[in-house]
């Protein structure tokens, strides 16, 4: 069932998409797509792809890991607050990030000496901004489940507290580190919304070049070429970091540290905490302190002002596209879930022979895909096949919901994959020998176990859902927009007015999204924003 | 020498070792023996530096330590599970504190040490392709490695099948009196303590109830619960006691305490009773004995004497297997 929900949503838009550019006028044509990679354009984005996204992988690595110590093999007050407050950006919508960044960097910014705006740093800024917290998220949990006897054992043989960390914990470490920064790497190097804002025309990405390519300059066989470079990229990447996450041994004991409290010798790593949250808050203080200014005076006029249209800029007030967002939202969560649940479960059963291993890994693989494919490649597939029929969906209010589903997908599987796989299958075969049947044993031995990740999950995906821009700036109708396209069409049009409502929106945007996931923090599920 | 003095470890207020003084001389092995949950692992930790600060003076040669961080007290921690670093290979694992102090010779070292433990060959192999009784010998060989001033042994063999743990509980034995080596073992399994250490601390809710030459407080329990956890199977009291002590030939005594083999069927023993049931083990037959004076009883009868439930038989009593209580 959701192979062939995959397979009408995402493949086949996705590859409807590439046949266009491969088969232009109905002839198979690999040389236009050789022509396309050796344009000097492309070589360009090409390159500053790579090596943007790299800069970004390396500064949240370089980030995240004193954060991922801190916060999770230490205990201090309003560390809980802290998690949250950190994995809060991750799920900030990109076009908010940008206004965020623009507004703090821009020339009248506070920011604004440092000339930053519109350059690759101020991209890299961003993207490092984003993605950190997955590197927290992934290597905390890996940090926190350690087992902190080897350590001991080292430190016990005369290893001191840095050589301990070099030669035990980092090697330990190391799976969840690659792992992370591969997934980082793939969103930085697929980041839409945040290059697409703060890179404008003279910086370009891959995934904002398919963009261009595709709505300004109408060059699909060029965008094509670029899709397909970019899916077997981030195929190969995928295939990486799947090797590489590392699977819990449910038969292993293993004795888990209670955080402690810091000592003296963790200042550094409780500075460097403290520099990242102070990264982290700017741009949003910077926002928020921007949205409350109406002409050189404080004020709620850009809030009042969401109940209109602006200066000829919207079709509809923001306050009905916020009511468009949330309905959106609860249509894409309800889908993400079931799809993901399913998927996990039959992920993670237990396989009889290798094939049926294969198979399942195989699968597990398949649905990270809509993870690192473009959304801009998505959305555009959306609108090229799904437009005829069998599949006339072009008018359907689920089309945009589908699309953010097929987004969260790859996050609610990465969440409940690692809790049902956690749970020890002899615990459903004692279940099973003492006379539960199968749903007795699903409801005994799984759920009690399963239903927090699941509630995260939702919200994880209600979140991703509300801010989610790529796919859904193709797809979304102009009488019927979410927030994030509203916002980004806000920035769009000329006038101060226009400029405080887009601003508005975004803190309006930022603090749902932000109220949702202190909410599934409170779960306490550690696998949630962990890949 | 390692010398505690009033040493109180408590986690969150919560105290799990209380004021527990003791005394290692160098070159030999101490056991510390108490049930789970007792604090001796703590205790052990709190020697080894990790864990929470403990009161009371933990001192090496007059040295106290306190303040001192785990990786320079110079002593080596082996653990249950030996915690091997499951990304090295055997060779690196054993060699591992001597390339941290740029040793010499490591290689040659680490062959040594691997022919110590008897598995010279296995330095290419990882942690993960080995048995249990491959991995302790591994940790040991490791925590060997740079000859510690002490050595901390965590229920060293405690993860191991009961006849592995035999062996290598005498091999144990053999190697550290071989290197010499200073040696806090702490254990659950009072065999294993008896086959490795020369000194015995009973320690029970936190605190040590006995201390001693291992055969002193192996032959004299100090209370009824010391004898029940070093392997007796019952305490007699009174009258009982009285007449156990009597069939054994020695004065009597408020209370003692009795292995199962205390009592053997003999012809013309002392003490009368009845079978209550009798089970064939490959050594010898293991009865439970209705004694009028006694109450049921443990006996023990040679493989050619199986009484079968009901029948009336004579005991004797072995003096070496019983233990007399000193007044409660």
């Amino acid at each position: 069932m959701p192979v062939l929900v995959l397979g009408v949503f995402f493949v086949l838009p996705v590859s409807g998409m590439l046949a266009r550019g491969l088969w232009p006028e109905g002839r198979f044509d690999p040389v236009g797509v050789l022509e396309v990679l050796t344009r000097p354009r492309v070589g360009r984005v090409v390159w500053f792809t790579l090596w943007s996204a790299a800069a970004g992988t390396a500064l949240s690595v370089l980030l995240g890991l004193p954060a991922a110590y801190a916060l999770h093999r230490l205990r201090f007050p309003g560390r809980r607050l802290l998690r949250s407050a950190l994995l809060v950006p991750f799920v900030l919508p990109t076009v908010v990030v940008g206004v965020a960044f623009r507004r703090l960097l821009g020339d009248s910014g506070p920011l604004g000496f440092l000339g930053l705006d519109g350059s690759p740093i101020a991209i890299v800024l961003g993207l490092a901004f984003f993605n950190v917290a997955v590197v927290i998220r992934s290597v905390g949990a890996a940090w926190e489940a350690l087992d902190p006897r080897p350590g001991e054992a080292a430190a016990a043989l005369g290893a001191s507290p840095v050589q301990v960390l070099r030669t035990v914990t980092l090697p330990a470490l190391r799976p969840a580190i690659v792992s992370a920064a591969s997934v980082v790497f793939l969103f930085c190097a697929t980041a839409f919304g945040i290059v697409l804002v703060l890179g404008g025309l003279r910086y370009s990405s891959v995934e904002t070049e398919i963009y261009l390519l595709t709505t300004n300059l109408l060059d699909l066989r060029a965008a094509a070429a670029l899709s397909l470079l970019q899916l077997t990229t981030v195929v190969g990447l995928l295939i990486v970091s799947g090797r590489l996450r590392a699977v819990p041994d449910p038969t292993r004991a293993v004795v888990v540290a209670t955080p402690r409290r810091p000592s003296r010798g963790d200042w550094p790593v409780l500075v460097s905490t403290a520099l990242l949250l102070v990264l982290v808050a700017t741009p949003i203080a910077s926002l928020v302190a921007g949205s409350f200014r109406v002409g050189g005076d404080w004020g709620l006029g850009n809030y009042r002002a969401l109940t209109t249209t602006g200066e000829q800029a919207l079709l509809v007030p923001v306050t009905e596209a916020l009511a468009t967002s949330l309905r959106t939202a609860v249509d894409a969560t309800w889908m993400a879930l079931s799809m993901g649940l399913l998927v996990a479960v039959i992920v993670t059963r237990s396989s009889r022979t290798r094939a049926e291993r294969r198979v399942r890994s195989l699968l597990d693989g398949f649905f990270m895909l809509p993870l690192g494919v473009s959304a801009v490649t998505l959305g555009f597939g959306f609108l090229i096949t799904l437009n005829q029929p069998p599949l006339s969906m072009r008018d359907s209010p689920l089309l945009v919901p589908i699309a953010q589903a097929l987004v969260a997908l790859p996050l609610v599987v990465r969440t409940i994959v690692p809790v049902l796989a956690g749970i020890d299958d002899r615990q459903r075969q004692a279940a099973a020998s003492l006379g539960a049947g199968p749903l007795r044993t699903l409801l005994v031995v799984d759920l009690p176990i399963v239903w927090r990740p699941l509630l995260a999950a939702s919200g994880f995906a209600f979140a991703v859902s509300l801010g989610e821009f790529g796919a859904t700036s193709f797809l979304a109708r102009d009488e019927h927009p979410t927030v994030p396209v509203v916002i980004f069409r806000l920035i769009g049009h000329p006038g101060e007015l226009n400029y405080g409502m887009a601003l508005a929106a975004s803190v309006v945007l930022a603090a749902s999204t932000a109220l949702v996931m202190l909410a599934v923090e409170r779960l306490r599920v550690p696998s949630v924003g962990a890949f | 020498m390692l010398s505690l003095r009033e040493v109180t470890v408590a986690y969150d207020g919560i105290p799990a070792v209380v004021d527990v003084s003791l005394d290692l001389p160098d070159g030999e092995v101490l056991a510390v023996l108490g049930p789970s949950g007792c604090g001796k692992s703590t205790l052990l930790r709190a020697v080894a530096g990790l864990g929470p600060n403990a009161s009371g003076r933990i001192c090496w040669d007059g040295q106290d330590l306190a303040g001192v961080p785990t990786h320079k007290r110079g002593f080596a921690l082996m653990f249950q599970d030996g915690q091997l670093f499951a990304h090295l290979t055997v060779a690196r694992n054993v060699g591992y504190a001597l390339r941290l102090r740029r040793a010499p010779r490591v290689a040659q070292r680490v062959d040594e040490l691997l022919e110590l433990v008897g598995l010279a060959g296995y330095g290419d192999r990882l942690p993960g392709t080995l048995s249990g009784g491959e991995r302790q010998r591994v940790a040991l060989a490791r925590s060997l490695a740079v000859e510690p001033r002490l050595l901390l042994l965590d229920e060293p063999l405690s993860a191991l099948d009961a006849g592995l743990r035999e062996r290598l509980a005498g091999e144990l034995r053999e190697i550290l009196r071989a290197a010499g080596t200073t040696a806090l073992m702490v254990t659950h399994d009072h065999e294993e303590a008896f086959t490795v250490a020369d000194r015995l601390a009973v320690m029970r809710a936190g605190r040590v109830v006995q201390e001693g030459v291992i055969a002193e407080v192996w032959r004299g329990p100090a209370d009824p619960e010391t004898a029940l956890f070093l392997g007796y199977a019952r305490v007699l009291r009174g009258e009982a006691a009285r007449t156990v002590l009597a069939a054994a030939g020695l004065p009597a005594a408020p209370a003692v305490a009795v292995r199962r083999s205390a009592l053997e069927v003999a012809p013309d023993g002392p003490l009368a009773g009845l079978v209550v049931s009798s089970r064939a083990t490959p050594d010898l037959v293991r009865l439970v004995v209705d004694v009028p004076e006694l109450g049921e009883i443990d006996a023990v009868a040679p493989l050619d004497v199986h009484p079968g439930a009901g029948a009336p038989i004579r005991l004797v009593v072995n003096a070496t297997r019983l233990a007399v209580l000193p007044e409660p």
